[in-house]
């Protein structure tokens, strides 16, 4: 008799433990793409599941062009990019029935950094072309140490290079000599230990490294929304047609509107759209 | 119980069980084992055509890229600029990154491998193998990303602050051991002619004079070493040395296999005509090992190269020939790191080349591959026929 007892139990508990995991709405959203808007997703997604228990968000970094890639392939439902769709992708999304609606989460500034112990203070966008593009080759052209430039970019998939290769070299060529990498994080980790090197990165990745100002306007929030910092860009959100009112989704892509998301952006360290 | 027992043997008769089977028993028993070995034999074949199917749709996409590009910049130019307005596929300069990584790894990997070897299989005691071999086979088990981790966030900054010390402490341990063996060898030869009187101290004096000027001569090149100043430490020497080690276990296990495989009675054998430990191992064991070694060698030459995460995180992925071209103190840009890399924007929509160029360089890497695997396969079966196994 005791043993049948203790079957019944463990049963009840199961079945009980069953019927509450149907029961509860398991909504879930997938989330990838860029790297800089990485940061301000993973805000978001933490803040959104801490108040809805039942919303599972997960939130992916592979690049700008692998998130578009994701959103028309529908392997996410939110496609973050730090530049625009191009063209290509957005016929690939019509080929593939996909409707890709688009969404400014934030403003962003690029910021050039360099070591903290480089002693420039202020480059101009034709100097940084000319350092990119390998005219420029060593600190004591401008005045610094007789030390090698380290070029240090990010690859070809991510936005922020794109965004770099339109404001800033106007697609010149990067030199035969930079450095790729992955993430906004690896430039800056990159950048501070390595004396010479060079990078860009969204605003919020300039903890611990120096900012340069660009033809005299330095990186700050203020810049930006008066425009007077010359390489500026918006960040997006991009979704498969526009979520219906009420959903997860909905409520997860317009938290930039909010006020909470507005002071979620400024936290990260991007400008929040007024 | 009587009644039982005949009952038994009278159904044994009938079912076929003794020695004599029925026609039709036969047949059943003939039919059963041919489907047990056709399914076994599906199954094998399944792993043979996962292999086919792969490489039939690897070529299939890399072959539009040679159509609409040709061959000549693909292997000739080093302007590799996928995304420009015109763009370029000069792969050049990434298979000479390939190359210069998968030489220093195997620079790093070889000579210490089959020393561990060796070691492991001739020289060490039997309770000291017990521990090192698996030690020796963690360096396996350990994810490639983290070693990439490693090479990027510890590693690359250690070479740019202390490279030159680095190089020059290298130098040290690599150039004593062999500076030690060349002046031992060197005076044992010269004072051979002599007479056995003068002999022990004419040898004394050979090797200190000898030793001296080693001495200098290492002083010097750790002097020039750690001026060296290393201004990227993300370039070939870092991934070198960590491929090397991811290596290391790979040589190690084939190549023990293939010293293990000469067998007792060749060492017997070499003893009891009077050779010493040394003489047996280098004259007699490493020439009979010696096609499985180069397999050893090869296999982890294929390791190395198919390598993507280290070589993406830390080797800088400058698409340039070093110059010169031995200077591993800069970064290179190989194969893999370019696949996984370009991955993202290389939609089939956007641009066809540009999707199909991976897909070419994945070809060139498979057939590496496939070729390194055959020489590897001719070298072990050949020390086996050699030995007689």
């Amino acid at each position: 008799m005791k043993k049948i007892n203790k079957l019944m139990a463990m049963m009840a508990v199961v079945g009980m433990g069953v019927g509450a995991a149907v029961a509860g709405d398991a909504n879930s959203i997938v989330v990838d793409g860029s790297t800089t808007v990485g940061p301000v997703a993973k805000a978001f997604a933490e803040y959104y599941m801490g108040k809805h228990q039942n919303v599972n968000i997960t939130v992916s970094e592979s690049g700008s062009g692998n998130g578009a890639k994701s959103l028309i392939n529908a392997a996410c439902d939110v496609a973050t990019m730090s530049r625009p769709m191009k063209n290509s992708e957005k016929k690939a999304a019509q080929e593939a029935g996909v409707l890709a609606i688009e969404n400014v989460v934030a403003l962003d500034g690029l910021a050039v950094i360099v070591h903290p112990s480089n002693s420039r203070g202020n480059l101009t966008i034709e100097q940084i072309r000319d350092i990119y593009t390998g005219k420029i080759t060593n600190w004591k052209e401008l005045g610094g140490p007789d030390q090698k430039i380290v070029v240090i970019s990010r690859d070809t998939n991510s936005g922020t290079y794109e965004s770099f290769n339109t404001l800033v070299l106007k697609d010149a060529k990067l030199t035969g000599g930079a450095e790729y990498v992955g993430s906004g994080g690896a430039i800056r980790q990159r950048v501070l230990s390595t004396e010479a090197a060079i990078g860009y990165v969204g605003l919020a990745f300039t903890e611990g490294v120096k900012t340069l100002q660009v033809n005299g306007v330095a990186p700050t929030p203020e810049t930006v929304i008066a425009k007077t910092y010359p390489i500026a860009r918006p960040l997006f959100m991009y979704t498969n047609g526009r979520p219906k009112e009420g959903t997860a989704l909905y409520d997860f892509v317009n938290l930039s509107k909010t006020a909470e998301g507005k002071r979620i952006i400024e936290d990260v360290g991007y400008v929040p759209v007024k | 119980m009587i009644i039982n027992d005949i009952s038994n043997s009278v159904a044994a008769g009938r079912e076929g069980s003794s020695l004599l089977l029925s026609h039709r028993a036969r047949r059943q028993q003939r039919l059963l084992g041919f489907l047990g070995s056709g399914f076994l034999l599906a199954v094998t074949s399944l792993s043979m055509f996962a292999v086919l199917f792969i490489f039939y749709f690897i070529a299939r996409d890399a072959l539009p890229f040679f159509q609409l590009q040709g061959f000549k910049q693909f292997f000739t130019s080093t302007h590799w600029y996928p995304s420009a307005a015109t763009p370029e596929f000069g792969s050049l300069a990434i298979f000479v990154g390939s190359g210069l990584v998968t030489l220093g790894a195997a620079l790093v990997a070889v000579p210490l491998g089959i020393t561990a070897a060796v070691c492991l299989s001739d020289v060490l005691p039997f309770s000291v193998r017990q521990v090192v071999k698996p030690v020796i086979e963690i360096l396996a088990a350990i994810p490639s990303v983290a070693y990439g981790f490693f090479a990027l966030v510890v590693f690359a900054p250690l070479l740019q602050e202390r490279g030159g010390h680095i190089l020059q402490v290298a130098g040290w341990i690599i150039g004593a051991p062999v500076a030690v063996l060349v002046i031992v060898v060197v005076s044992d030869l010269l004072t051979d002619r002599m007479s056995t009187a003068h002999r022990p101290w004419a040898r004394w004096a050979l090797m200190a004079v000898l030793s001296a000027a080693a001495f200098w001569g290492l002083w010097k090149l750790g002097l020039s070493l750690g001026g060296i100043s290393v201004t990227s430490g993300t370039n070939a020497l870092n991934v070198s040395i960590i491929l090397g080690i991811m290596a290391l276990p790979t040589v190690v296990s084939v190549a023990e296999d293939a010293i293990q495989a000469t067998g007792r009675e060749l060492r017997e054998g070499s003893y009891a005509l009077g050779a010493t430990r040394s003489e047996t191992i280098l004259r007699t064991i490493l020439p009979a090992a010696s096609s499985g070694i180069m397999a050893a060698v090869i296999l982890g030459v294929m390791r190395a190269v198919g390598e993507t995460m280290v070589v993406w995180m830390a080797s800088g992925n400058a698409a340039q020939i070093p110059q010169p071209w031995y200077n591993m103190l800069q970064p290179v840009r190989t194969l893999t790191a370019t696949i996984a890399g370009d991955m993202g924007e290389a939609d089939q929509a956007t641009g066809s080349s540009r999707f199909h160029v991976l897909f070419a360089m994945a070809l060139c890497l498979l057939v590496f591959s496939f070729v390194c695997n055959l020489v590897s396969e001719w070298g072990v079966r050949r020390t086996r026929r050699k030995v007689g196994k």
